[in-house]
């Protein structure tokens, strides 16, 4: 077995912490009661109160905590230990600055609901990183309220449906069909279905690029409200058509909203309000470095023309004088999507990221992102099969056809990798490449990382040859093997319960 | 710029590995019509400490932070554990993604199903997902699930139900076939009462217990209400220190739970990031949004957990998927999590009864100044609304200005009907001395 560099995986047994809980223990201490304690049965008759006592809710000292999690901690892969390119979903360095910065007791001790004069600070910020977002899209209306990306697309997608109900009045209600690429994320259509729309797919060409034809013969259907396009698309590369796409779309009478997943890639460089995009989404944990969390929280600010700005959900948040302000008063908005205004903290983060970068870091981190797609794309042809021709923007894409003849699919390429030290690219997806694998090294991996994964690529497929079963059952360094998935979800277990067994199934 | 390795020699020599003379040549195919072709306006990069003051410049305007402060409504005050902090500041946390790699991303998953477990327990129910947005979008989606459950239009939702989780959801609803009914809350006990919308096209009743006004609702006849005509009972709790006192609303009859868990540990951070909580019987698991983590095999018999019963979800089913949810709030659910574990079964408990004895202190005492009445008769966890002898906005202000405390939320901003009645919560954070000095500024109002 040739293995160059692995990841020591530690392996600790770290049971789940309810069985290792033991009665009596506690890892709190609150200071004592200071009032005059009342009787229960006076605040709170018993048959509004629990009895179980928090039947099997964990009992362990404060060293148990630290202990259950720092073990559990080194049985993650994450962006401080290496590369890790998950296609669209852009894992960059995520700075300790803007951990600190968030943590500052002003923003992070600060009520939501507290009187204006109280939260200036807080209102000034999210309108200074409104300012910057609107000029890095070339969009002027800004709504930080979403939560995450999914809930950016939804409040575009929404804001879509409300401008053309205003401007149709009933005749709106003939269009209703939205067009989305069948190389998009899952969530365009999920989003466009919450939004009341019928999903209608445009072909890709086979050179990677939305099928104009057939845009133009789905238009020429009628009842278009609009399209759903990434740019650059989920095979990485820059829809040069974007303005016919665009002016196609208007034509039509729609409107386009553009997914920001892959902004990484243009910011600086292009803006998508030049481009003719009536509004976007951006994911702050992508494009703007706050941390990906092991799955959120994100942040997916709405971008969107001023003519598309009086339906943004309420409150905005504006600037009135030298005060910043909240304003409710956008009787056309679409309404809230999110109690208060959005997940603040992670504006903070984004907010200190682009001061950090100012204008040139960010068109220098851009220009760094695609750089090393392109070279990842370059000493990798040949060895993986390109799908497209075309150069690629902040993302490489190769199947696995050269390898699947020999029985090796791109899964287990992804597994093979996690035995070399890195975390797999994202794997089949986009959907319309068969057994594709997305790799996106973003701007944070230096020539020499790059190198090494580049090599152990190269070695997998040279394993592919000569021995399959090691890339085939691979990965062999870390504490588990693959699970099996389909048994997995065949008898769901959600929930420790007294009766699950320990460590090891004993069949 | 200093989070990029790659030296400007490194860079020259990689573009020429791609073939290229110079970085602008990357972008060759955007065509030059819609390439920008000038620096973006914004700010010169700002150094480490330019960025620091900047951002301390702006934390301090916020002075909400630095005065007592009795504001509950949905976002709360409680002391979270050191240890919370420090650990979802662990690399392996909060630098990775969603455990789309099970074999490298156990310590993710392990904590995910402790999270889902935690919330069964909590709430008396017997699955819970790996966490929604927050308590507001989580009733969204319950609305929706409950329409995918019984195959019904119509939602019956308590007006005491918190405002702006009311409106978000009438947002997801809205391009629906729902028909949303508000029913009212008796007024002499703040709590709902009159149950008849319901009707054999009702997919749901909707209440939250505690509810807006902090009371406490009896859940176990508005279950049977709901069972009635073949609805769902959804219940829904903003404050889930409660859970650690109030009977379960599994145990009265729910069949799906949403809320909030930011009380769990997790900063006030002016509404955001916090973690919504989704759990419900096992019979609808397969009709829940959001992720789900279970227990997986390897084929040596070793346990581990994986990301399951994805078919229900946006990446497989797009636009037939039960939710539109992709990214959730992991980091926020490991707080949660690790707050919910130091806390254990007796901090969860005195957590619990500190918050109802320094309520009840603080009611008492302010109930029976000259001039102030309580409206509602129920009983109450944390919260309760007090009625002042003049508009709330006005009298908060001057305890504002004149006291350096914020005494609470004037229920006018969601309720145009009560001029003079205000939210006032207390939590175990609030020391006597800061209740009587409330009190005093009330009474001096």
């Amino acid at each position: 077995m040739s293995i160059k560099k692995v990841t020591q995986h530690p392996s600790q047994n770290e049971n789940l912490i309810f069985e290792r809980s033991q009665p009596g223990r506690v890892g709190y201490m609150l200071p004592k009661l200071d009032v005059e304690e009342m009787n229960i049965d006076d605040l709170l008759p018993a048959d509004l109160r629990r009895t179980d006592d928090l039947d099997g809710v964990p009992e362990v000292s404060e060293v148990d905590v630290i202990r259950h999690f720092t073990r559990i901690s080194t049985w993650n892969y994450s962006i401080d230990l290496g590369m890790y390119p998950l296609g669209s979903c852009t894992m960059k360095y995520n700075s300790r600055l803007n951990e600190k910065v968030a943590r500052i007791g002003g923003f992070a001790g600060l009520h939501p609901l507290a009187p204006e004069t109280d939260t200036q600070g807080a209102l000034e910020l999210i309108y200074r990183l409104q300012e910057d977002l609107a000029e890095i899209t070339g969009l002027p209306g800004v709504s930080l309220q979403p939560a995450a990306g999914a809930q950016g697309e939804m409040t575009g997608v929404m804001l879509i449906r409300a401008y053309l109900d205003a401007r149709d009045g009933e005749a709106s209600k003939d269009r209703r069909v939205m067009l989305i690429p069948d190389s998009a994320h899952g969530t365009n259509p999920a989003s466009a279905a919450l939004a009341g729309f019928t999903v209608k797919t445009i072909r890709s060409t086979a050179e990677g690029l939305t099928d104009l034809d057939h845009l133009k013969q789905l238009c020429d259907e009628g009842g278009v409200a609009g399209l759903m396009l990434t740019n650059p698309n989920t095979v990485g590369i820059f829809e040069r058509n974007i303005k016919v796409i665009c002016e196609t779309i208007h034509a039509a009478g729609g409107l386009v909203y553009m997914d920001g997943a892959n902004m990484n890639a243009l910011v600086g460089v292009a803006r998508p309000g030049d481009m003719g995009v009536d509004v976007i989404h951006l994911n702050l944990h992508k494009t703007f470095s706050t941390p990906h969390g092991g799955g959120g929280p994100g942040c997916g600010p709405c971008c969107c023309t001023a003519e598309l700005a009086p339906f943004l959900p309420t409150p905005r948040i504006e600037k009135s004088g030298d005060k910043y302000v909240l304003n409710y008063n956008y009787p056309e908005s679409i309404g809230r999507v999110k109690a208060f205004y959005g997940n603040f903290g992670m504006m903070v983060r984004a907010l200190s990221y682009i001061y950090t970068h100012g204008a040139e870091g960010l068109r220098e981190a851009t220009e760094a992102a695609v750089l090393n797609a392109r070279y990842v794309s370059k000493k990798l042809a040949g060895v993986y099969d390109e799908p497209f021709e075309a150069d690629c923007m902040h993302e490489a894409i190769f199947s696995h056809k050269n390898q699947a003849k020999l029985g090796v699919v791109t899964l287990d390429i992804a597994k093979r990798l996690i035995d070399y030290g890195f975390h797999p690219m994202t794997v089949y997806f986009p959907l319309v490449v068969e057994g594709a694998m997305l790799i996106e090294p973003t701007e944070s991996v230096g020539r020499s990382d790059l190198d090494a994964f580049i090599e152990a690529m190269i070695d997998i497929d040279r394993e592919a040859r000569e021995t399959p079963e090691l890339v085939t059952n691979a990965p062999h360094t870390t504490r588990i093997g693959r699970i099996d998935e389909a048994a997995a979800a065949r008898k769901p277990v959600l929930r420790w319960k007294k009766e699950i067994d320990s460590m090891t199934h004993s069949a | 710029m200093r989070y990029i390795p790659n030296a400007p020699e490194q860079r020259g020599e990689m573009l020429s590995v791609v073939g290229l003379e110079n970085a602008a040549e990357l972008f060759r195919s955007i065509p030059a019509d819609v390439q920008l072709n000038r620096a973006l306006k914004i700010t010169e990069p700002l150094a480490e400490p330019e960025v620091i003051a900047e951002m301390e410049r702006m934390a301090a305007k916020n002075t909400g932070t630095t005065v007592p402060s009795f504001l509950g409504g949905g976002v709360y005050s409680h002391f979270s554990p050191t240890v919370v902090d420090h650990l979802i500041q662990r690399s392996e946390f909060f630098t990775s993604y969603t455990p789309y790699q099970p074999e490298i991303a156990q310590g993710t998953l392990q904590y995910i199903f402790e999270f889902q477990t935690l919330v069964c327990q909590l709430t008396g129910m017997e699955v819970a997902n790996a966490s929604m947005y927050d308590g507001s979008t989580a009733m969204a989606e319950a609305y929706l699930m409950a329409q995918r459950v019984t195959r019904r239009d119509k939602i019956v939702v308590a007006k005491s139900v918190h405002q702006e989780y009311r409106d978000v959801a009438t947002t997801y609803a809205q391009h629906g076939d729902t028909a949303i009914v508000e029913i009212d809350f008796d007024p002499a006990t703040g709590r709902v009462a009159d149950t008849s919308a319901l009707d054999d096209q009702t997919a749901a009743l909707v209440v939250q217990s505690p509810n807006f006004f902090g009371c406490v609702e009896d859940l176990k006849p508005l279950a049977d209400a709901a069972h009635a005509v073949g609805a769902l009972f959804i219940v829904v709790v903003t404050e889930a220190i409660s859970f650690g006192l109030l009977k379960t609303p599994g145990e009265c009859g729910a069949d799906i739970v949403v809320g909030e868990g930011q009380s769990w540990g997790v900063p006030m951070g002016f509404g955001g990031p916090h973690v919504g909580l989704f759990a419900t019987q096992e019979k609808f698991v397969r009709q829940m949004p959001g992720r789900l983590c279970g227990i997986g095999y390897d084929k040596n018999g070793n346990r581990g957990f994986v990301l399951t019963l994805s078919t229900r979800e946006q990446h497989i089913r797009r636009e037939k998927a039960t939710s539109n949810i992709c990214t959730n709030q992991g980091l926020i659910a490991l707080a949660a999590t690790i707050y919910m574990e130091t806390m254990g079964k007796a901090g969860l408990q005195e957590v619990a009864r500190q918050n109802a004895q320094k309520a009840a202190y603080a009611r008492k005492q302010i109930a029976a100044i000259d001039g102030y009445e309580l409206p509602f008769s129920a009983p109450v966890f944390n919260e309760f609304v007090v009625r002042g002898p003049r508009p709330a906005n006005e009298m908060l202000e001057k305890v504002r200005s004149g006291a350096g405390i914020n005494g609470g939320i004037a229920l006018s901003k969601y309720y145009a009907d009560r001029p003079n009645d205000f939210l006032v919560c207390v939590t175990e954070t609030n020391t006597k001395k800061q209740i009587d000095a409330l009190v005093a500024a009330l009474r001096a109002a």
